[in-house]
């Protein structure tokens, strides 16, 4: 309960407390001692990350979840287009194989705003609330949300310019997701409209793909473009409320990613590369707080961490079901 | 240069971080808010959907899905853009280019609205009412100059498509594969699915009880009041738009004078004009 509630205020922007030296285990302590002396073990690491920088590998899961958002995406321009009916609608509600599905930060931008819940959209958010609890909560940003996609596209070629000194990433105060998050929900019951969705880059990239481009796909642009020249993945990581509300649902899921104390060597590969850096400030040297640390509910369970960590200190978990990757 | 450029201290670096947060909130917020603007200015008064909540409540309930656009065997609904504001991704109807003829029967896109949005309310196209007929432009009118029409009422290019009973009960087929021959232009009114079902209805009528059963079933049950005829008025065959209009716009659509001489007036323009 106490590491939900940590959790949870890490996920609205707080940054994450630190457990005093005195008030973690012996074992872990030791473990902490042992391995800053342990120059062989770290001397092996160098190489193999040296070799691996070169060997440019691809990263494997992201393959598999770029290949699953795609997947997911398309699903509904297919269903639609070969009349089939597997997947109807766009990402903001549908109906999969006839079972109603909504998304749940559009479902709620409705209710505030309609003040009246149908019970299909009863339905719907209960189906995809069960979902997204078992699979992860913000899994379904890196998994299935199509502006993650064009993101992670805009991340490469904002790293490109930062490594060549053209650009530069600007940080935002992560509380500005909790209070956009707020303010568009109060939006929603003071004007009794669905603000949010007309900015919704989720909303809009997906109703583009199934129904055909329009002019809202500037204010995608324009979004990406902060992205590539200003600030490395700005509307995930500091205010898209969508997944806010994702988050909150995958606090408590049984699907995460769980950090190994004894296989770290603190080489800091993970946090590159992580969209969600401050879930990953146990893996710092002397920071974790016991053996085993379960990664906090803003992880979007992207395995980008998992791709990248020398050791296998960070594996995918199904809680009682032991490995799943 | 960089030299003289000095460190900032942590407490300054966070002034800034937190001086750029409010500004970018600001600015997520106002983007959005500018929505607002095609709403409260009535840029737009779209024809919606049948069984449509009134306009500011139906923007509240619509999810932005679409799912009606799928369902919808003519193809009739279109989704709204970022210019319509708060109405993005919002259904509507293009009257002129793709009309609501029906042809569904059970109004498919009533039943696919996972939000009420559309409500369940009504049951048979009959009852609904997404806006209403208004004879535009008289002048144009072939009717009221007592010509007929011959030919395809909208050109052989028109992509509409619409129902044709005699030609195949479930699919609708393209205006511009079915030519007509008028001596007296009455196209509003023959093509009127209000109408269509009233004359079928009547038909049906000497054979009791069974046939109503499966009328209902199909969802199209008898029109309580007819919706638009031809009528002499002041001398002059005259297109008279009736009580039981439901708005669908095939009237529009059908009409071959460009302009068309008769239009629909969406929900919202009616309010305007009264």
């Amino acid at each position: 309960m106490k590491n939900v509630l940590e959790s949870l205020a890490v996920l609205l922007g707080r940054a994450p407390t630190r457990v005093a030296k005195e008030d973690r285990s012996d074992e872990v302590n030791a473990l902490h001692a042992k391995k800053r002396n342990d120059k062989e073990r770290i001397e092996a690491i160098r190489i193999e990350l040296a070799h691996k920088a070169q060997a440019n590998e691809p990263e494997k899961i992201r393959r598999k979840r770029w290949a699953v958002l795609l997947f997911v995406n398309l699903l509904f321009l297919v269903s639609y287009y070969l009349d089939i009916q597997m997947l109807e609608g766009a990402l903001t509600a549908s109906r999969f194989v006839g079972f109603h599905m909504a998304d749940l930060n559009s479902a709620l931008q409705v209710m505030l705003a309609f003040k009246h819940v149908v019970l299909n959209l009863v339905i719907g958010t209960v189906t995809v609330f069960i979902l997204w609890w078992i699979l992860g909560g913000r899994t379904f940003c890196s998994w299935v949300c199509p502006y993650h996609l064009v993101a992670e596209w805009a991340e490469m070629l904002h790293l490109k310019l930062v490594a060549r000194g053209w650009a530069s990433d600007h940080t935002f105060d992560r509380r500005s997701r909790t209070w956009l998050w707020l303010v568009f929900a109060i939006l929603a019951i003071v004007t009794g409209y669905t603000v949010y969705e007309t900015i919704s880059p989720t909303g809009i990239l997906s109703r583009a793909l199934i129904y055909g481009p329009g002019v809202a796909l500037i204010w995608v642009a324009i979004l990406l473009l902060i992205e590539i020249f200003y600030s490395r993945r700005a509307w995930c990581r500091y205010a898209c409320p969508i997944g806010l509300t994702y988050g909150v649902v995958g606090a408590t899921s049984p699907f995460i990613v769980r950090y190994d104390l004894t296989k770290c060597f603190h080489e800091g590969e993970c946090r590159k590369v992580c969209l969600v850096p401050h879930v990953l400030d146990t893996v710092l040297k002397g920071k974790a707080k016991a053996m085993d640390v379960d990664i906090g509910a803003d992880c979007t369970r992207c395995g980008r961490c998992v791709d990248q960590c020398p050791t296998g200190a960070l594996t995918f978990k199904f809680k009682g079901l032991g490995d799943l990757l | 240069m960089s030299g003289n450029k000095k460190r900032l201290t942590k407490k300054e670096k966070e002034r800034r971080t937190f001086i750029r947060s409010v500004i970018m909130g600001a600015g997520v917020v106002g983007v959005s808010l500018l929505g607002v603007i095609p709403v409260i200015g009535r840029w737009v008064q779209r024809l919606r959907p049948p069984g449509a909540l009134q306009e500011k409540e139906f923007l509240a309930s619509c999810i932005k899905c679409g799912q009606c656009v799928q369902v919808c065997p003519v193809e009739a609904i279109k989704l709204a853009e970022l210019d319509e504001g708060f109405g993005i991704g919002v259904p509507y109807v293009d009257a002129r280019a793709q009309a609501c003829d029906f042809s569904c029967d059970g109004l498919q896109c009533v039943l696919a609205c996972p939000t009420g949005a559309l409500t369940h309310d009504l049951n048979y196209p009959a009852d609904t009412r997404m806006g209403f007929a208004r004879l535009d432009n008289p002048s144009k009118c072939l009717a009221m100059q007592g010509k007929g029409f011959k030919g395809l009422a909208r050109g052989a290019d028109y992509k509409g498509l619409l129902r044709y009973d005699e030609v195949d009960r479930w699919n609708p087929i393209l205006v511009a594969e079915y030519p007509y021959d008028l001596e007296l232009c009455d196209l509003c009114v023959r093509q009127c699915p209000i109408e269509i079902r009233i004359a079928q209805c009547a038909a049906e009528e000497p054979v009791e009880g069974k046939v109503e059963r499966v009328a209902q079933k199909q969802g199209n049950e008898c029109p309580p009041k007819p919706a638009i005829a031809i009528e002499e008025v002041d001398g002059v065959m005259t297109p008279v738009i009736k009580e039981g209009c439901v708005g669908c716009g095939v009237c529009e659509m059908i009409c071959p004078p460009e302009p068309p001489a008769i239009v629909i007036d969406s929900a919202l323009e009616l309010e305007n004009r009264t």
